[in-house]
């Protein structure tokens, strides 16, 4: 059975469509990579997935809840089964980084202090960080911070785990490490993962599937090798990253023409 | 004449929504200022509250004591400046006393919290929301108004009566002062003509200006935060808005509260 399920999602901004009616399954246990290029619409498809934002219509249901018509209570009740681990990390600069992932356990549980001391001392161990959890986080690198903000969304052991571009911003050695810890918690806590990435190394390192998204539409939905084999022009533009020749067409082409017959009459 | 009309119509629906926008989130507030009390409320709220307590009061004493000693000495040496020609000396007195606490110490600490806290109240939620904190602690399943909000709204509520009546006390202690060396005016002679001269509801007045303007700068600056959108520059912008709009509301709920007062023959 599916843990997440989207139906007919349409999002729109002042009157302009971002998502267009997207279908897509999501099953216990597996890594869902949200692949496409930049505004393609992933990053708005994962804040209406983890409730920040309410379509226009269409539905999600999250553990047989359909998150876009519930309640607030019944939101956070289904909040608190997902993690989620930011672009930027998010993690609160007016706390340590300890604090930062023993928030919800103090707030959301009833666990003694030495309990939730013991539970972030672990989860910041599970992401090599238990040396650092007295540090504030901007004392930590940009990998650090995802690090970071990865045992934070672990806190109260979600059933959902979700990154938004896990490996923006960082090197490919940091990247690459980020992805074989994605890889160790799923394996570890038998967790359903979404990541949305345009790192295609990334994407086929930790997806079970891939699904593609361009001009809020889904090209294809597939596991890695169907994607690697797809003859979709849209996917092949993007996995062998074919430019859209935005530089030449007409309007540029004439900008440019014109700007050098400029210069040369300035000559 | 139709542009004129619908530019007229913008600002007006922008205007209106922006007061709409603030009274929802004062209800908002106010639903959650439960979980803000000691004793029955979330401690970690009531801890936070407690330490906006210290930077809203505490950190702005030397400011208000030295804003409200100079206008004391002010308004003496005018007032001073115009009675001596009359023989009326000893209406300074009554001048300063009246003066501070019905209006100006309640109107001078307003002033000084806008431009201090109001501004930090604005650049610490637009940061929060540029660096998706605001959206991390949604996720979290906590509500971002009980969360940040409500203890600042509670520091304000206690910190800002607080700090009025010590700026009346030192914008009278000024006026004294003032006495002392103009007129060799023995001290306590002087505070006994400041009691004979103000009766309790010139005291409960002043306060319940002080409560309006902590309500006003509290929700003003947090909601310039929570609209800012985009990135630093929106900050910075919030943070103007924040003082501009709070000290210019500020003024004309005094107009109004004034006016009330005087009309209902409570002055």
């Amino acid at each position: 059975m599916s843990i997440i399920s989207i139906r007919n999602l349409v999002v729109e901004y002042d009157g302009r469509r971002v998502l267009d009616g997207l279908n897509l399954d999501i099953e216990q246990g597996e890594t869902m990579v949200l692949l496409g290029g930049s505004g393609c619409g992933k990053s708005t498809l994962l804040r209406h997935i983890i409730g920040l934002e309410r379509p226009k219509s269409g539905s999600i249901t999250i553990k047989g809840t359909d998150i876009t018509r519930c309640s607030l209570a019944e939101l956070d009740h289904i909040r608190r089964s997902i993690g989620v681990a930011f672009q930027s990390a998010a993690l609160f600069n007016s706390l340590s980084v300890e604090d930062n992932v023993a928030l919800t356990l103090r707030e959301h549980t009833a666990l003694a202090p030495s309990i939730i001391d013991l539970v972030v001392w672990m989860k910041l161990a599970v992401v090599g960080l238990a040396d650092f959890g007295k540090l504030q986080p901007q004392e930590l690198s940009g990998g650090m911070k995802k690090r970071a903000a990865v045992a934070r969304a672990l806190a109260l052991d979600p059933e959902i785990l979700v990154f938004d571009e896990p490996s923006a911003g960082l090197d490919p050695i940091v990247a690459a490490d980020l992805d074989e810890l994605i890889l160790l918690l799923k394996e570890a806590f038998q967790m359903t993962v979404i990541v949305v990435t345009h790192e295609l190394p990334s994407a086929f390192r930790i997806a079970d599937r891939i699904a593609m998204l361009s001009k809020g539409l889904f090209v294809t939905v597939g596991t890695k090798e169907q994607i690697r084999s797809s003859q979709s022009p849209l996917v092949r533009q993007f996995l062998d990253r074919v430019p859209d020749n935005m530089a030449k067409t007409p309007a540029i082409a004439d900008y440019f023409k014109r700007y050098l017959q400029t210069q040369e009459a300035f000559e | 004449m139709a542009t004129v009309l619908e530019g007229i119509g913008k600002k007006t629906i922008a205007h209106l929504d922006y007061v709409g926008s603030l009274n929802i989130q004062l209800w908002s507030t106010l639903r959650a200022m439960g979980s803000v009390l000691p004793f029955v409320g979330n401690r970690y709220r009531w801890k936070e509250s407690v330490r906006q307590m210290l930077e809203i009061g505490v950190d702005a004493l030397p400011m208000v004591a030295l804003m409200a000693v100079s206008t004391g000495f002010i308004l003496a040496m005018q007032g001073a400046s115009e009675l001596r020609r009359f023989g009326a000396m000893h209406y300074v007195i009554d001048l300063v006393a009246v003066g501070f606490t019905r209006e100006l110490g309640p109107l001078l600490t307003a002033i000084a919290v806008s431009g201090r806290s109001g501004s930090a109240f604005a650049a610490e939620i637009g940061t929060m929301e540029v660096t998706e904190e605001i959206d991390a602690l949604r996720v979290m399943a906590f509500e971002p108004v009980e969360f940040v909000l409500a203890p600042k709204y509670l520091a304000a509520l206690i910190a800002v009566p607080c700090l009025s009546i010590l700026s009346n006390l030192c914008g009278i202690l000024a006026g004294g002062l003032f006495m002392f060396f103009s007129t060799r005016l023995a001290p306590l002679l002087y505070f006994r003509y400041v009691l004979d001269s103000i009766v309790l509801r010139d005291v409960i007045t002043g306060l319940i200006k002080s409560v309006a303007f902590a309500t006003i700068i509290a929700h003003v600056g947090c909601l310039e935060g929570f609209r800012v959108r985009g990135g630093p520059d929106a900050v910075g912008r919030s943070t103007t808005s924040a003082v501009v709009r709070s000290t210019f509301l500020v003024v004309v709920a005094d107009a109004v509260f004034t006016a009330i007062f005087y009309f209902t023959g409570k002055m």
